[in-house]
């Protein structure tokens, strides 16, 4: 029964896991790059998806955590020589820890409050780099040593991609994953149901931004290894809030698409004919962004939803 | 913490306020000593008062919509921007400043109703974030069309209330700050009556509070909240064209800045209460001019990163802001 349940979920994850090992040898070197891009997103909204599609947090500011991420990869190549693979593995740990300190002050606040409050993160953290720049570089950032090539990137952001879906997928549909969404869908039942509030709500922080650091360590690696603080401005995180919420919260099969949409639409649109200039782009992407919301308030999770709803045997799906 | 019910309701509202009440007080017994012993201090003072004015009055636009959709309307500075620059075209075509400044506040109130009833009704009530994303597409698509109509170089306007600088023994106050203080003042007065006095004003106030209630008994609901857009657009494009002013240029990104202080001084007042918006709009301009003068530590750079942690420190002491009130859950 549960094999029955599960299986449309696995037999597209595994389709989507073939189709992307073969990929990169049917792309030139710049869709590979723009196809990792698309790892990357994919990480970071699955992280952005936890916090505020499971655990019912909002949050601004993942942006900042992809800066921790990132500078922590560049910080470490540049210092102590780490390999790539390991400094990603310490943003996570870092912002890990990051994202459980953040955790503590958002439990006072809810809603909008704690919306514009990971907003001032999100704001503040490019300009901490700013003023300590014998550290962190200042507008020039900090460069690491390493460099990599596309394939390479490629290959990493979407085998972490892999691994942490897989990761999310196992916690969100068991004793977490319940706490989460009961914590979600009414705080007092969660809590008369004996769920430790504080615990489950910062731990969503805390994990949801070791997804966005590993994100950000991904997103340094292919800036040609260069953590800057305009690449970590506020439009990068709401970036991932439009990537999540066009994936549609509270479910993860929409990511892919969410993950595709901006950090392949930027792109796409430059090439747009339609305004005849290069700010056509901005253009094309935000009249995207609210057609889409427009005709899936739900994101394409919502989407699939209805689709599998439409399908004459019930029962099945979500 | 918060969790299950409190009966506490009820409590007179005056009680409740009144620590709030004395510190305000206590900051303007601060500003006023601190102004009669130091120039300086007095003109950082008058300077950050109309600074704050205009993040008040943003402020102010972001809580009209915040009271009526529950959404932050981050495509607010924006169309401040943008109505900012048709005031500029106008003044390009030969109107006088002050015809293009009202004729701007007119064509500012269609706009913010226009898309009130093109973008966010449509999705008003299937879900908040799909809202607030549209605000965000808002803000994107806003910042393309301006910057493909006019390109992104700096522009120039001519200065409302001219350049003279005012010497009173050894401040100087420039006219400009003067005149953006009681030009924004006299924009949030009118609010204010028309929101008390007025029947229209009574019936946006009940469509926002209550508007399953309001609409039994005869408020059209929907068009209460097109015309609540239309005049946080109005409050927009006049605090975009004082930034305008205070700036002496034009840029696309003219309000990025400007509507992140908003942000925080609405949220430093209490995102439902619009007197609150307006006094945390003041307190933020005064208190960042004050500290950005004597605290060598906060630089230029990080002003906006003080502002919000502030913002953080009074939200984790009052966490609805210093005049919102506590949201208590029953069961």
């Amino acid at each position: 029964m549960t094999l029955r349940r599960l299986l449309p979920g696995l037999s597209a994850s595994l389709a989507g896991a073939v189709v992307l090992a073969l990929l990169p040898f049917a792309l030139s070197e710049f869709h590979t790059a723009l196809a990792a891009q698309v790892g990357i997103f994919f990480v970071a909204v699955l992280g952005l998806n936890i916090l505020t599609g499971y655990s019912g947090q909002i949050s601004i500011g993942h942006g900042a955590f992809m800066a921790i991420g990132g500078y922590t990869t560049a910080i470490l190549s540049r210092d102590h020589h780490t390999n790539l693979v390991l400094t990603m593995l310490a943003a996570f740990a870092i912002c890990f820890v990051f994202g459980l300190l953040l955790g503590l002050p958002a439990l006072r606040l809810s809603g909008v409050y704690l919306a514009l409050a990971t907003f001032a993160l999100a704001v503040s953290v490019p300009q901490v780099a700013l003023k300590f720049d014998r550290f962190l570089g200042g507008s020039n950032g900090v460069q690491s040593r390493e460099t990599v090539s596309h394939t390479w990137l490629y290959g990493a952001s979407w085998t972490a991609a892999a691994v942490l879906f897989v990761v999310a997928w196992l916690l969100l549909r068991g004793r977490v994953g319940r706490a989460f969404r009961a914590i979600r869908d009414s705080e007092v039942a969660a809590v008369s149901a004996g769920i430790a509030l504080p615990i489950y709500k910062t731990l969503a922080f805390g994990i949801s931004a070791a997804y966005a650091g590993v994100a950000g360590s991904l997103f340094v690696m292919g800036t040609n290894g260069f953590a800057q603080p305009n690449e970590f401005d506020v439009v990068l995180s709401l970036q991932l809030l439009v990537g999540a919420a066009v994936a549609g919260l509270g479910s993860l099969w929409g990511i892919p698409v969410g993950a595709a949409f901006v950090a392949l639409l930027p792109t796409i649109s430059k090439d747009v004919p339609l305004l005849g200039s290069a700010h056509g782009q901005d253009v094309v992407f935000g009249l995207l962004v609210v057609l889409v919301m427009l005709l899936l308030p739900q994101g394409f999770a919502g989407f699939l939803r209805t689709l599998t709803r439409l399908r004459p045997r019930a029962g099945e799906g979500t | 913490m918060s969790t299950v019910a409190a009966t506490q309701q009820n409590r007179p509202l005056r009680l409740a306020l009144r620590p709030v009440n004395l510190v305000l007080v206590a900051a303007a017994v601060f500003l006023l000593v601190g102004c009669l012993r130091s120039e300086i201090f007095a003109q950082q003072t008058v300077a950050g008062l109309a600074q704050g004015a205009v993040y008040g009055s943003l402020a102010l636009a972001l809580v009209l919509i915040y009271r009526a959709t529950e959404v932050i309307n981050f495509a607010q500075g924006e169309l401040a921007m943008a109505t900012t620059y048709i005031a500029f075209q106008l003044i390009e075509w030969g109107v006088p400043y002050w015809a293009a400044f009202f004729a701007t506040l007119a064509i500012a109130f269609v706009l913010g109703t226009a898309i009130e009833l093109l973008a966010i009704r449509p999705v008003q009530h299937k879900s908040v974030i799909a809202v607030v994303i549209v605000t965000v597409g808002l803000f994107v698509l806003i910042d393309g069309l301006v910057t493909w109509k006019w390109g992104g170089d700096i522009k120039f306007m001519p200065a409302p209330f001219g350049q003279e600088v005012y010497h009173w023994g050894g401040v100087a106050i420039s006219r400009q700050d003067i005149g953006t203080l009681i030009l924004c003042v006299v924009t949030v007065l009118g609010l204010w009556v028309l929101f008390r006095f007025t029947k229209l004003g009574l019936g946006m106030r009940a469509a926002a509070l209550r508007p399953a209630a309001s609409a039994l008994v005869g408020v059209r609901v929907d068009r209460m909240l097109a015309i609540g857009w239309g005049l946080a657009a109005v409050l927009g494009a006049v605090a975009g064209l004082m930034t305008e002013a205070n700036q002496f240029i034009l840029q696309p990104s003219l309000m990025q800045a400007v509507l992140l202080y908003a942000f925080a001084a609405a949220v430093l007042g209490g995102l439902e209460s619009p007197a609150g918006a307006v006094v945390g709009g003041l307190l933020l301009g005064v208190f960042l001019n004050l500290v950005g003068q004597y605290v060598h530590f906060v630089t230029a750079q990080l002003r906006l990163p003080f502002a919000f942690a502030v913002l953080l420190a009074v939200l984790l002491v009052k966490p609805s802001g210093l005049f919102g009130k506590r949201t208590v859950r029953k069961v």
